[in-house]
């Protein structure tokens, strides 16, 4: 049966707009189920923000499964809060105890400007993909899908990387904002499989460069593997790191061009 | 005369669905080699909006976009592979057989016709298996990596409403892995400049002129603003309706407003009583929660199905000796066991709780089981195929299912219903489409686990992109209205003035209040079961709520920037006249078929009895200019390839 936890104080980020400067607001939760899911208990926060007349915290959230990578949030300094493994819609209650102050802040980071309160802006996100996050295949020439056998490894390898949600954490929880991991993941994915060899020189380095337009560089930190809901490894870094060097001596013309 | 017949003689508007002229197997063939095409240089002067980016969204605009049309595509996420595709678990379709099981188009198209009760159009159904095969290809040269076999083929698993092992997945993630498949191609088409992308950006309206949709209205969620797009075709790909419940498997987000608003403008929705229920998803847990859970249907595969056979039953459910469980599927439906189709399993489930044998702190659910499995198997072995799956339902519900069965009840899921399309996906009002979950056409009364992944992919893959060009050619070189046109200024201002209207009631209760309101007449009296009374109940006091709704709502902020509690308030707004149709829909069709069923209209033992004298029709409805007098318009169901037969699973 659920049990109840009292006496929370939700310090939330409050700002406007982006160009607007934003500050903390103490919110007091006096009573809420240890079931409730930590969404859930902004749902009842905005409930009551309602009906004092005051605005609602805008925040993003869609499937509530841990699979659309729309939720983001800093729980307490950490992205999606502090269970491992986990998007900040999966996160309980039953995690908290009775008379935490939980401080809730937007992602922090330079490539996501903030758009309102809670909520930011990840588009460099879907820049990066459409440099050459792909393999180009056109609707209606594809063999046979048993054509190439893919053996199991590669398929289970690709598939851990594939299971990145675009949430953003990697980026929230990089002290140089670096999206490195988010990169990688698709890079390591694509790269791995048959399919993905023809562009695989092309893609890593028209991702890479495109990601340096937006974030910051990485140093190894690791902060982004700590923070990943899908627990990706940060061996996918070094893939990239590996293909992009590749890809820069075997095409010395480019080399030359920058 | 049948009832169909009389109520045909009725119908207010000419429901053409363009079936072939041909045997079943061949109508698709036939379609392609009669249909008008436009030169790859032609293509470039039309321009197609869709709005979604859902997987039928995101591949009808990849593919269209790399035939030559210019697109534009809408989304109201920040980011298009958010849409709710993303979260189906267990799998896709596809009559490979790969598997060596007797599989095949037409085996795939049957189970398709009677999973879905004799209620969709057959036409439809035998194109959606013939395409299946093609997805697949398509899903693998895109990168999606499916599960494989150590050999390197792809592996196979079976599915509710099946006997061979037809369904393609990627662990617990299908859904996941095909949406960014097909969100990679089209972003590749964003880079290259074929489409062009309007994100956070909610459509409020469509423009219908002379006849014809000419464009769309859009709100920009980022500052309100509203504005105009105009174009030869709109295909909507914007999803089900589930979220009428309020409390559903669908994402917060995910709403009727673009089908509805195109309901209002014209075009008629089709069986909007037939919503699906699915039943593995984890019991209500209190009463604050804001969504439900799915578990994918694939651990129906392994996990036995059981309750207490004593009602005072209080022991952990390990302790429950063998003899006192009744593992209620496997004895009603030998045959198909525990991967009975979702409608039956539903309420077999429904009927236990009813009847007091539930389980759980609020003996709310029934057990689904894993123990034997790991005996069998291993632990390993199950963990390779739900590990994850059993992650999440950890997470939810703080017990680990390795050691304790999981507790499950059904919750909605998906809606057959939707805007009525004819064969080439085409709505009654000439240049608007609707494809995947949005439209009525493939699943009829239920729909089959793994379908609606194959559905969308062969909507926006391989059926819109031959018949929009078919309705395009003969408009080469002729004039559209553009956004300076006055029906559009006219749209725009309807639409200011709407939302202008929700800010300004100044009443006491917020859009969420009402949307729990609603969903719970909804859930009460037009949910897994139905009844005349029932119905009748729900439609006196739905207008007595949405009244109240437009005299005591109350949306803080303003509408000049962001604001999701103004989002949310046009949304619930049309739930509300969605809900509406739906009780009477359900009203109407006096027998129980598929996902409808109706109390008065079931066999001895409790199965759905379907009229196929009087209801074997699609009821296609008609705005009437308010949400309680909609016009009734029936399309005949012809079935010329499978015989109508009463459905068994035993």
């Amino acid at each position: 049966m659920s049990n109840h936890l009292t006496n929370l104080t939700l310090r939330v980020w409050r700002q406007k707009g982006p160009n607007d400067a934003g500050h903390f607001e103490d919110h007091a939760i006096e009573q809420i189920s240890d079931e409730a899911s930590f969404l859930e208990m902004l749902d009842i926060l905005n409930e009551r923000l309602i009906n004092d007349g005051k605005e609602a915290v805008v925040f993003d959230h869609d499937c509530r499964e841990g699979i659309c990578g729309t939720c983001s949030l800093m729980i307490n300094g950490q992205a999606h809060g502090n269970q491992r493994g986990t998007a900040t819609c999966q996160l309980h209650m039953r995690k908290f105890k009775s008379g935490d102050t939980i401080v809730i802040e937007p992602w922090r980071a330079s490539a996501f400007p903030i758009i309102k309160d809670l909520m930011v802006d990840r588009s460099a996100f879907d820049r990066i993909i459409e440099s050459g996050g792909f393999i180009t295949a056109p609707t209606g020439g594809a063999p046979d899908a048993n054509l190439i056998p893919i053996p199991k490894p590669v398929a289970d390898s690709a598939m851990d990387s594939a299971e990145c949600i675009g949430c953003g954490a990697c980026v929230a929880a990089c002290p140089n904002g670096a999206a490195n991991l988010f990169t990688a993941a698709k890079v390591s994915h694509l790269n791995r499989l048959p399919q993905g060899q023809a562009e695989r020189y092309k893609r890593v380095e028209a991702m890479v460069e495109t990601m340096d337009e937006y974030f910051g560089s990485c140093t190894n930190h690791g902060e982004c593997e700590a923070a990943c809901p899908k627990e990706i490894s940060i061996d996918v870094i070094a893939l990239m790191n590996k293909d992009y060097r590749k890809a820069k001596l075997k095409n010395r013309k480019d080399l030359s061009r920058t | 005369m049948s009832l169909t017949q009389q109520l045909l003689a009725q119908n207010t508007v000419r429901l053409d669905s363009k079936i072939p002229d041909a045997p079943v197997p061949d109508m698709w063939d036939t379609y392609k080699s009669d249909m008008k095409l436009v030169n790859p240089n032609n293509k470039r002067k039309f321009k197609v909006i869709v709005v979604g980016t859902g997987l039928a969204g995101a591949s009808a605009a990849a593919t269209l976009a790399e035939l030559g049309y210019q697109v534009d595509a809408f989304t109201f996420h920040d980011s298009p592979r958010r849409a709710h595709s993303i979260a189906a678990q267990g799998g896709i379709n596809a009559a490979k057989n790969y598997q060596g099981d007797g599989d095949s188009v037409h085996r795939l198209f049957y189970d398709t016709v009677k999973g879905g009760d004799f209620r969709a159009r057959e036409a439809n159904v035998h194109r959606l298996a013939q395409v299946s095969v093609n997805i697949i290809d398509q899903m693998v040269a895109q990168g999606v990596p499916f599960a494989r076999e150590y050999g390197g083929l792809l592996d196979n698993r079976s599915f509710g409403g099946a006997q061979v092992s037809r369904t393609f997945y990627a662990r617990g993630q299908t859904g996941q892995q095909l949406l960014l498949g097909a969100y990679q191609q089209f972003s590749r088409q964003v880079g290259l400049g074929g489409i062009r992308l309007f994100n956070r950006c909610e459509l409020v309206d469509v423009v219908v002129v002379d006849g014809r949709a000419a464009g769309i209205v859009v709100r920009d969620l980022m500052t309100g603003e509203i504005q105009s797009h105009a174009a030869h075709a709109v295909v909507l790909a914007t999803g089900g309706y589930g979220n009428v419940f309020f409390l559903s498997t669908n994402a917060m987000a995910c709403n009727v407003t673009a089908a509805w608003r195109a309901h209002r403008r014209g075009a008629l929705f089709a069986n909007p009583c037939y919503t699906q229920i699915h039943p593995t998803c984890i019991p209500q847990s209190d009463e604050f929660q804001s969504k439900l859970t799915l578990m994918s249907e694939s651990l129906r595969n392994d996990g036995r199905v059981w309750v207490p056979k004593n009602a005072d039953e209080n022991r952990a459910a390990h302790e429950i000796p063998e003899s006192e469980r009744d593992y209620y599927l496997e004895r009603l439906y030998p045959s198909f066991g525990n991967l009975a189709p979702r409608d039956i399993s539903s309420r077999a489930a429904k009927r236990a709780v009813d009847k007091g044998l539930g389980v759980g702190p609020l003996k709310n659910g029934v057990y689904l089981d894993f123990s034997d499995a790991i005996n069998r198997l291993g632990r390993d072995v199950v963990e390779e195929r739900y590990g994850n799956l059993f992650e999440m339902y950890e997470r939810i519900a703080g017990e680990n299912p390795y050691d304790v069965p999981m507790r499950i009840y059904p919750a909605t899921h998906y809606t057959m219903g939707g805007l009525w399309v004819d064969y080439e996906l085409q709505t009654n009002i000439p240049g608007l489409y609707a494809a995947g979950e949005a439209n009525f056409s493939d699943h009829g009364a239920n729909r089959l686990g793994a379908s609606a992944l194959m559905q969308g992919l062969a909507d926006g893959y391989f059926v819109l992109p031959y018949t929009i060009g078919n309705q395009l050619a003969p408009m080469l070189n002729k004039p559209i209205p553009g956004t300076d046109h006055p029906e559009f200024k006219r749209v725009e201002q309807e639409a200011r003035e709407r939302y202008n209207g929700y800010l300004n009631v100044n009443g006491t209760r917020s859009p969420d209040w009402f949307h729990r309101e609603l969903g719970k007449i909804i859930w009460d009296y037009c949910g897994m079961e139905r009844t005349e009374q029932g119905l009748e109940k729900a439609l006196s006091e739905l207008p007595a709520l949405y009244e109240e709704f437009k005299k005591d709502l109350r949306v803080t902020g303003d509408g000049n920037s962001l604001n999701q509690t103004l989002e949310k308030a046009g949304r619930v707004d049309d739930f509300f006249q969605l809900g509406m149709l739906m009780c009477r829909d359900a009203l109407d069709r006096k027998e129980s078929c598929g996902g409808h069923f109706r109390a008065e209209y079931q066999t001895d033992d409790g199965e759905a009895q379907r009229d196929d004298d009087n209801y074997c029709h699609v009821s296609a409805w008609q705005w009437g200019g308010d949400a309680m007098s909609p016009n009734l318009n029936v399309e005949p169901l012809e079935f010329k390839e499978v015989h109508l037969a009463t459905r068994s699973y035993k």
